[in-house]
């Protein structure tokens, strides 16, 4: 099934989720933009504080990390052989270069610091909630009703498709590399579509006798509280110190 | 084909983020308030169809679907497309904020490109051959533009990632025939079916 992240109570759950995207988003720029080693090592070290205090359970962090790597391991075996540059070692007719090792090191450096950072807020935030923040952030209505929309029936959704493949299966459909197989899949996603758009059609229909007037209510409100205050203010100035960092080349 | 956190160069990821952010504009004009239930449950229909996976040879793929997205939804693919990678990323850490912008463009832009290249097969009483050579087209060609949009992507940053890149599109190239297979049978069948999901009219 598609699941949620496992959420404990943490300090950082009870956080204003505004300032935890916004947040999020600026240590993401940061960290996307930055290219020195040292400034990346602090905010990987920066992430995995957060991770930890956010208190994701590791087998769920490695098991979430792994996707992102795989595709970093499958750029380490370019890499270090593509990039220009001093060579190091030579393995046939292919030559290592500390740039390229350089490289690497530091897509795999930020490409788990942001995660470990994502990981954080999505395991603090349920994603309802992140809606409603997205929506005092500034994102347009129409667009965060359609995430609405869309995440409350995803799983609705699968639950129809797991029905759809099980009487596959009672029927003898096994997959295999051929036409029928294709065919066969193609016919239970246009299935899957046509029992949504119907479905989409009463759930519109059903809204409309309900007096839906094009507003979605929230019944948690948000308050920015002294806490979410210090904590943003913290945030901030650890981002705003490795953008200098970076820029100064202090360390 | 997600581009994951961390690889592409600031300039490629901004640069993605303007064209998505035009692409979503144009999408929400055309999306009528009275739509949106129906466009959020198609949607979610489309990111379920991503998480199937089919037996190609030794392996399996998932499906990308783009092609049949863009026949059905048109412009709305950007703001769909977009809605379906930010919760992928929310549920699953395929892919994130800062690399939202790009890979949505990556993927909706072919989407209404083939919209508009064979879109006009579907509509009513062209002929069988016509409608499946279409929608082939579309499943074929939404991928491969998908997958030569991605290796621009990473060539953009740097000119070292080329060959890792070219092995990604040349990697696809079954996908592809998947992809068209699939989307002329499905587009077959919802035209038996239901039409009206073809016809754009998504409002009752």
């Amino acid at each position: 099934m598609i699941e949620e992240l496992a959420n404990g109570d943490s300090f950082i759950r009870r956080l204003d989720p505004r300032g935890k995207i916004v947040v999020v988003f600026l240590f993401s720029m940061v960290v996307a933009s930055a290219n020195r080693l040292q400034v990346l090592l602090c905010a990987l070290v920066l992430g995995l504080l957060i991770v930890l205090a956010a208190k994701v359970p590791v087998k769920e962090l490695v098991r979430r990390l792994i996707p992102v790597n795989m595709l970093i391991l499958f750029f380490w075996l370019f890499l270090p052989f593509t990039f220009g540059g001093e060579p190091l070692l030579h393995i046939g007719p292919l030559a290592v270069t500390r740039e390229g090792l350089l490289y690497a090191t530091r897509i795999t450096l930020k490409s788990n610091a942001m995660m470990l950072m994502l990981i954080a807020l999505v395991a603090s935030t349920p994603i309802s909630t992140m809606g409603h923040a997205m929506h005092t952030l500034g994102i347009p209505q129409k667009i965060v009703h359609l995430f609405f929309f869309t995440y409350r029936y995803i799983h609705v959704i699968y639950r129809e498709y797991f029905r759809l493949k099980n009487s596959m299966k009672i029927r003898g459909f096994t997959p295999k590399t051929n036409l029928h197989t294709y065919k066969t899949f193609a016919y239970m996603v246009g299935m899957l579509l046509v029992r949504s758009f119907d479905r989409g059609q009463r759930v519109h229909n059903a809204m409309l006798c309900r007096g839906f007037k094009g507003n979605l209510y929230s019944l948690s409100k948000f308050s920015f509280k002294k806490g979410d205050i210090v904590s943003v203010v913290f945030m901030l100035t650890l981002i705003i110190l490795l953008g200098v960092l970076e820029w100064k080349k202090t360390i | 084909m997600h581009i994951s956190e961390g690889i592409l160069s600031p300039a490629v990821l901004i640069g993605g983020a303007a064209l998505t952010a035009a692409g979503v504009a144009v999408g929400m004009k055309n999306l009528d308030q009275k739509e949106i239930p129906t466009m959020g449950i198609l949607s979610a229909a489309f990111f379920v169809s991503t998480l199937i996976h089919v037996p190609a040879g030794p392996v399996s793929v998932h499906l990308i679907l783009n092609g049949l997205v863009g026949l059905i939804l048109g412009w709305k693919a950007f703001p769909a497309i977009l809605v379906g990678l930010a919760l992928q990323a929310l549920l699953f850490q395929f892919g994130g904020m800062t690399t939202l912008g790009v890979n949505t463009l990556n993927m909706a832009l072919p989407a209404v490109v083939c919209h508009y290249i064979f879109g006009n097969a579907l509509k009513p009483g062209t002929g069988r051959t016509v409608i499946i050579s279409s929608a082939f087209g579309a499943g074929f060609c939404s991928v491969l533009m998908s997958g030569i949009m991605v290796g621009f992507s990473l060539y953009l940053t740097g000119e070292a990632f080329l060959p890792a890149a070219k092995l990604m599109v040349a990697a696809h190239l079954p996908v592809m025939f998947i992809e068209g297979i699939l989307t002329a049978a499905c587009v077959l069948f919802l035209r038996k079916v239901r039409p009206e999901i073809l016809e754009g009219d998504h409002v009752s």
